[in-house]
């Protein structure tokens, strides 16, 4: 490999709790940055502070892309605003080689009563683009974001999803050596996703990336290396899918932790108590499961619909049964009652689920039942699939069949 | 496709920038440079959606200096406040007094205003931070373009005889938008942080107002006249008015002098502008 164009060596920050304190630290800082000290010297913390980011380490290099996982608040977006040069370091060193693009903030600068051709030449510069590349750029860009119709009128009279398009365009208009991403993968409705996806692959080739998402899917199949961020340190992983199990295993520790182990139970009037069983709590591959609700209520509910889902390990739904398809209206009476339904065959893979209840109130967004995270659902399968769609039987060969030869 | 504007190679590390006095320089006028372009077009976006939103158009850059001078000389004419011993008639003494005044009142607001609505930005994307103050430079001179504009044909038909030395007139304005900058980039450090700053500063102007020759002459006398005579921006609004108003003026040495200061001052406060951005985006919300 030639030389990294990322290279962070044990890089921390401290970050402040109290808005006060950190306001006057901020001032300390400051002082001492005139006095020419240095940023956070001593690796002390002062009263409050934490640390965000902790000995974090790594490089990357030219083609290389790395996932960077975590939770809420581990210091994935501290380390990304350190790595684009926006806050400085309180230990270690960051060194980056290249032209950095960050695909953060879409549609940085735009004034709403300006017209989006104006607007485009306003964001473009606050991207480092100059006004011959814009204007280079510039016929593409409108197109991309499908905005040739609306270009000329004040961006206050776009629709949200309009306005996103166009600050993707343009932030992608940039083909950058070093590529951070986080999270705005793609924008818009499903149409536009897929074009975004497609020039978001366009340019990851050749770049070194860093892609921050919650969606594991796309982590394990874009990152040539994951980082799992925990409480402000770091483990690299060189296979993505062990970093994204090790994560998994945290979770599920963290939440066996916790007194209920991360579910919720909850009823809401008329309904005062509900409990469900699933039997059996393993299931062979397209076998019966049968969902048993025993809800009290203090009132008639006339008209109720029902969703009973599976989620797998990465909080995907994989099987949902609802009663709309039921022919007749549902509904609860005032008092004690069973409600029992079965879903087979049950097609779901080899692995353990969690399971959701929820009961609401027809033609509301109210719910009455709210049980989620239940499980574990067990299902027995000797059938593997990709990815996490379960497999479907069927009796369909494939054929193959030369058209022309060679 | 190629990014041109930002360094191809960067370190950061916690070190104080200052260290390293050098690099330093050269990176502040390296991105002054490369931020050329990003000023002036945030300049015209300021300038066209301000001048788009109002019904009045370009009036406002000169509305309030104006009234603020109709409303001093009601005061004198009616005998409310009395002013004497100008130089020249109070009216040409008060309309280029205000005129000159908003003008350097304009550039010291212009610095923490504009970086504190490009908090946004500044948290989440890494541009030359020049760019924001040049930016500001670029709307004051504009709007002191337009009040130069109004007040030559008003100082004519007030009986002032046009003089060559209007032609020095833009090194006076300049001196007072760079003046006013200095002035300003000083305060948006900590401006940034607290916000009590802004909420002071227009009182202290205010105040400062009354101890520089805007609607009052410097007083012959007592403490007041020795406020005035070190007030730095005394010499700017005399020679400016001088210059308007057809005479060369007398405070000139001082005016040199001013402006020798105000070089140095605005460059130190350019330093610690930059110095103080990392740590004061730190405090603004990534959210």
């Amino acid at each position: 490999m030639s030389d990294p164009l990322i290279k962070v060596e044990n890089v921390s920050k401290k970050f402040c709790r109290s808005l006060k304190r950190s306001l006057w630290y901020g001032m300390q800082d400051l002082g001492s940055e005139l006095l020419g000290r240095r940023h956070g010297d001593n690796s002390q913390l002062r009263t409050d502070e934490f640390w965000a980011v902790r000995d974090v380490n790594f490089e990357l290099g030219r083609g290389e892309c790395l996932g960077l996982i975590g939770r809420n608040g581990a210091g994935k977006t501290t380390l990304l605003r350190m790595l684009n040069g926006l806050i400085k370091p309180d230990t270690g060193r960051i060194e980056m080689r290249g032209r950095v693009g960050a695909l953060i903030a879409l549609g940085a600068g735009f004034n709403p009563v300006l017209t989006g051709r104006e607007n485009v030449y306003i964001n473009a510069a606050v991207l480092g683009l100059t006004k011959a590349e814009t204007g280079r750029h510039f016929d593409e860009i409108v197109a991309f974001a499908e905005l040739e119709a609306a270009i000329d009128s004040p961006v206050q009279t776009y629709s949200s999803g309009m306005t996103v398009r166009l600050g993707f365009a343009i932030a992608t208009t940039l083909q950058p050596e070093i590529l951070i991403l986080d999270e705005v993968l793609a924008v818009g409705d499903a149409n536009f996703r897929h074009k975004c996806y497609h020039r978001i692959n366009k340019l990851m080739t050749d770049a070194a990336v860093i892609l921050v998402s919650h969606n594991m899917d796309a982590i394990a199949q874009t990152a040539s290396s994951l980082a799992l961020m925990d409480g402000g340190a770091m483990t690299v992983f060189h296979e993505p899918v062990e970093g994204i199990a090790a994560y998994h295993d945290a979770n599920a520790q963290r939440q066996a932790t916790t007194s209920d182990g991360g579910t919720t139970h909850q009823c809401y009037a008329p309904v005062v108590a509900a409990e469900v069983r699933i039997l059996p709590a393993e299931v062979g591959y397209q076998g019966q499961l049968t969902v048993e609700a025993e809800i009290t209520c203090d009132a008639d509910l006339p008209e109720i619909l029902i969703s009973f889902t599976a989620t797998n390990a990465y909080e995907q739904a994989v099987m949902c049964w609802h009663s709309s398809r039921h022919p007749s209206p549902l509904g609860l009476c005032k008092g004690r009652q069973l409600l029992r339904f079965s879903v087979a065959p049950l097609l779901l893979d080899n692995g353990s689920y969690h399971w959701n209840f929820k009961i609401t109130r027809r033609g509301s967004l109210e719910h009455v039942v709210w049980l989620t995270r239940h499980g574990p659902l067990v299902v027995k399968s000797r059938h593997r699939t990709l990815g996490n769609i379960p497999y479907l039987p069927d009796a369909s060969q494939c054929e193959h069949r030369m058209l022309t030869s060679p | 496709m190629k990014r041109t504007a930002s360094p191809s190679f960067a370190i950061y590390t916690p070190d104080s920038s200052l260290r390293q006095p050098l690099r330093l320089v050269g990176a502040m006028f390296r991105d002054l440079s490369s931020g050329r372009e990003l000023a002036w077009r945030l300049a015209v976006r300021d300038i066209s959606a301000q001048y788009r939103q109002a019904a009045l158009g370009l009036l406002w850059a000169f509305a309030l200096p104006v009234a603020n001078a109709l409303i001093w000389l009601f005061a004198n004419a009616s005998g409310v406040v009395l002013i004497r011993d100008t130089e020249m008639p109070y009216p040409n003494y008060v309309f280029t007094g205000t005129m000159l005044w908003a003008i350097f009142l304009e550039a010291a607001n212009a610095p923490l205003q504009l970086t504190t609505a490009a908090k946004p930005m500044l948290a989440k994307i890494n541009f030359p931070r020049e760019a924001i103050i040049v930016s500001g430079i670029y709307q004051t001179l504009f709007n002191a373009a337009i009040k130069v504009v109004v007040l030559l044909p008003a100082l004519l038909f007030l009986g002032v005889q046009p003089s060559g030395y209007l032609f020095l007139l833009p090194v006076a304005v300049m001196t007072l938008v760079f003046a006013g900058t200095a002035v300003g980039l000083f305060l948006t450090p900590v401006g940034l942080l607290y916000t009590d700053i802004g909420k002071t500063f227009p009182l202290a102007m205010q105040f400062m107002m009354y101890l520089t020759p805007v609607v009052f002459p410097i007083p012959a006398q007592g403490i007041a006249a020795t406020i005035f005579r070190i007030n730095p921006v005394t010499p700017l609004i005399q020679t400016a008015r001088a210059w308007l108003t057809g005479s060369l003026g007398t405070d000139l040495v001082a005016f040199g002098l001013v402006n020798l200061g105000t070089v140095l001052v605005l460059f130190l406060m350019w330093v610690i502008y930059r110095a103080a951005m990392p740590i004061l985006i730190e405090k603004m919300s990534a959210s």
